[in-house]
């Protein structure tokens, strides 16, 4: 037998005592699944939980998102930031307009040259309100992940109706991506670590700055 | 001739965990060191007290505890469905599935697939799966290294030492003891701990940083555990919050992933359960820093070799005992840990094994089976007051499941002569009142005669076992019947 023959046999064995060959019926889960939290105002509380994180949110107009975008990576000191293929072409002008170096990932930098530009920006596939998450699914306007991960600076734009209450909403919005075959990567703050002493650092490996902007 | 003794490439483990003695001796041991229990009474306090604010932020808390433990019974009662689908998805994008049998085996097949690669080091996520088969050991003898870059198991790679947490292995070090293994070590492995850097935990997770980004971009392999594998899209997710994860899952061109076959969830939308359960229990957070998903290989992002090994490993032991398979539900939380009374007093290098706690308590004997004296010792480690119970996300009856091992641990005891005469003799004086009556008469003199007392100390044996740990209260100079009859009138009751 090899190996996964005799795993299977094994797991067969163990669970002789089960004959009910229907998994719903042997378990039933009562569990109502994509279900919202209720909550005052979602988006007051996306923005409550980010900024718990540490991350700096701003709350604008669609209209005003290309202007605060070049503002806000100014404001950060960021001097070159690598877009995706995908992004709107208006922040694209906007950055460019304020002087700040944009490098394209066509074809694909590799990671030295990741590691030397300063951001990103990105758009994003769902916030999440009760946790403070934005979650990529990795399509054109927020790229491989690779991009949202090697420069120290992630400035992320999320759309008003692209927030929902909790997780299991979020979930239900992002099956499709899933099931596609797209990755998914669940940011809630910048990275941060507790494992010295169980004292707070935000920033290690991951992004050590996370800016958002709200779009309304 | 002899062969030249190959040098290390990563720091050596001092200790290993193979032939630990018993936990009543380890943790004699571990309370005599006033600094390890200050250091975990702090740190379980304070995880303790996140976890119990972000819990009662959930208002469906409860409910939902129930929908993980029975997404988790309906797998594990399942489990080769399942696992079926899971290979089934995994295969269709693109991924390559390797079962293994036992440590020796999944250590094996990852030492294969790195050789493969023509390379000599690679660089991990922290994960259990891969400390239970003792992978880096095996890859270190294979001549090759591995790297840690979780920041707490890279303290413990560095520091020559071993895990004593789930959820943070460094829990047992304070900031001081971390700045000197990072000075003292980091040089000797790659980009050096500035000579300057202070024992802050910004400083030195900023020295981590350093030391790790030139690893991670030029790692061509990748090594990873999982949280959590979809069946039914043959996704895998891995849950951190320093990015390292990332990194290691992102940037390398072969990504290998080592999953305990009970990791396997039903359908993606479960995880909107486990998302919530994990890290609220886990660190006391409403979210981790990072979630990362991936199913099999997405072109032009990311690993474009990606295989993931199976593990049984004991895992299959456990499903076969129906009380105690409900173990294997267990999503690592560290939520029993961070509550238990035995382990905030003596910590996890007690418990001789990768899985500390009272999880461990009943995962390990369970996994390895009951053989050693630790292994048969370690469902004593508990004073069985429940709180884990409580505590456990995926609601496993630890209690229970000790209680259950202990009996099985007893089954293949020798049981002393003394407790069968024992309980004959508590049999012949309950039978009869008669019979009482007349050992009281006993009992009410020696309470007599030790009148000027109120307990007794040590005993000689065979009481001695008893009353070297405890007091035993002077016995009553009058029996209840004795007293019933002086205070109470004939006729009167």
């Amino acid at each position: 037998m090899n190996a996964r023959e005799e795993i299977f046999s094994r797991i067969r064995t163990a669970l002789a005592d089960v004959t009910e060959p229907d998994p719903a019926l042997d378990v039933p889960i009562e569990w109502v699944y994509q279900r919202p939290t209720p909550m005052a105002d979602v988006l007051d509380r996306f923005v409550e939980t980010v900024e718990d994180y540490k991350a700096l949110v701003v709350r604008v107009p669609a209209a005003e998102v290309p202007t605060r975008v070049a503002t806000l990576l100014r404001g950060a000191e960021v001097s070159s930031v690598v877009l995706p293929a995908g992004i709107d072409p208006t922040w694209r002008t906007a950055i460019v307009a304020a002087g700040i170096e944009v490098r394209e990932d066509d074809p694909p930098l590799d990671r030295m040259e990741l590691n030397e530009i300063d951001a990103v920006v990105t758009a994003a596939a769902v916030g999440v309100a009760e946790t403070g998450t934005i979650i990529l699914d990795h399509a054109a306007d927020q790229g491989r992940r690779a991009l949202t991960l090697v420069p120290d600076t992630h400035l992320v734009v999320v759309r008003a109706d692209q927030v929902v209450s909790d997780v299991p909403e979020a979930v239900g919005r992002l099956g499709a991506s899933v099931a596609a075959g797209s990755p998914l990567t669940w940011i809630s703050g910048p990275s941060a670590t507790s494992d010295i002493e169980l004292s707070r650092v935000e920033g290690v490996h991951g992004p050590r700055k996370l800016l958002v902007i709200l779009a309304e | 001739m002899t062969a030249e003794p190959q040098a290390r490439r990563t720091p050596a483990p001092s200790s290993t965990y193979l032939g630990m003695p018993k936990f009543q001796k380890n943790a004699k041991a571990k309370l005599d060191d006033p600094q390890l229990r200050k250091n975990l009474r702090y740190a379980t306090t304070t995880i303790r007290a996140k976890r119990a604010e972000r819990v009662a932020e959930v208002a469906d808390w409860e409910e939902l505890r129930q929908a993980g433990e029975a997404i988790k019974t309906r797998t594990l009662r399942h489990l080769d469905t399942y696992l079926a689908q899971l290979e089934e998805s995994l295969t269709r994008n693109g991924a390559t599935v390797h079962w293994a049998r036992d440590a020796a085996e999944a250590n094996q097949i990852v030492i294969g697939l790195v050789q493969a690669k023509g390379v000599d080091e690679v660089v991990k996520v922290k994960s259990m799966a891969t400390q239970e088969i003792d992978l880096n050991e095996a890859l270190e003898q294979a001549g090759i290294a591995a790297w840690e870059t979780d920041l707490a198991e890279l303290i413990v790679q560095l520091g020559h030492d071993r895990p004593s947490h789930i959820l943070v292995p460094a829990i047992h070090r304070n900031r001081a003891e971390v700045r000197e293994i990072f000075l003292r070590e980091m040089k000797q492995y790659g980009t050096p701990a500035p000579e300057d850097v202070s024992d802050s935990p910004a400083e030195l997770a900023g020295a981590a940083r350093r030391h790790l980004r030139e690893k991670f971009l030029r790692a061509k392999v990748g090594i990873s555990g999982a949280n959590f594998a979809i069946a039914e899209t043959g996704s895998l997710v891995v849950v951190e919050s320093e990015g390292n994860g990332r990194m290691c899952l992102t940037l390398p061109e072969t990504l290998i992933s080592v999953v305990g076959i009970e990791k396997v969830l039903p359908t993606i939308a479960d995880l909107e359960v486990f998302t919530r359960l994990l890290p609220r229990s886990s660190t006391g957070e409403r979210m981790n820093p990072y979630t990362s998903l991936w199913t099999g290989v997405t072109p032009g992002d990311g690993p474009q070799e990606v295989h993931v090994v199976l593990v049984d490993n004991g895992r299959t032991k456990v499903l076969s005992d129906p009380i105690g398979r409900a173990a294997l539900r267990c999503i690592r939380c560290s939520a029993c840990l961070n509550i238990c009374p035995v382990y905030e007093r003596v910590g996890g290098h007690a418990y001789g094994s990768v899985y500390p706690g009272p999880i461990g308590a009943i995962l390990g004997p369970q996994l390895r089976g009951i053989e050693t004296e630790l292994d048969k010792s370690l469902p004593y480690a508990s004073s069985l007051c429940g709180a884990c119970g409580d505590v456990c996300p995926v609601r496993i009856p630890i209690p229970d499941i000790l209680v259950h091992l202990r009996h099985k641990v007893a089954q293949t005891k020798h049981v002393p002569k003394l407790e069968p005469t024992a309980i004959a003799l508590a049999g012949w004086a309950l039978s009869d009142y008669r019979n009482l009556q007349f050992l009281e008469r006993f009992s009410t003199l020696a309470g007599k005669t030790l009148s000027s007392r109120s307990h007794l100390g040590a005993l000689p044996w065979p009481a001695s076992p008893w009353t070297n740990a405890r007091d035993l209260p002077v016995p009553a100079q009058e029996s209840f019947r004795q007293w019933w009859k002086n205070s109470h009138k004939e006729g009167e009751r």
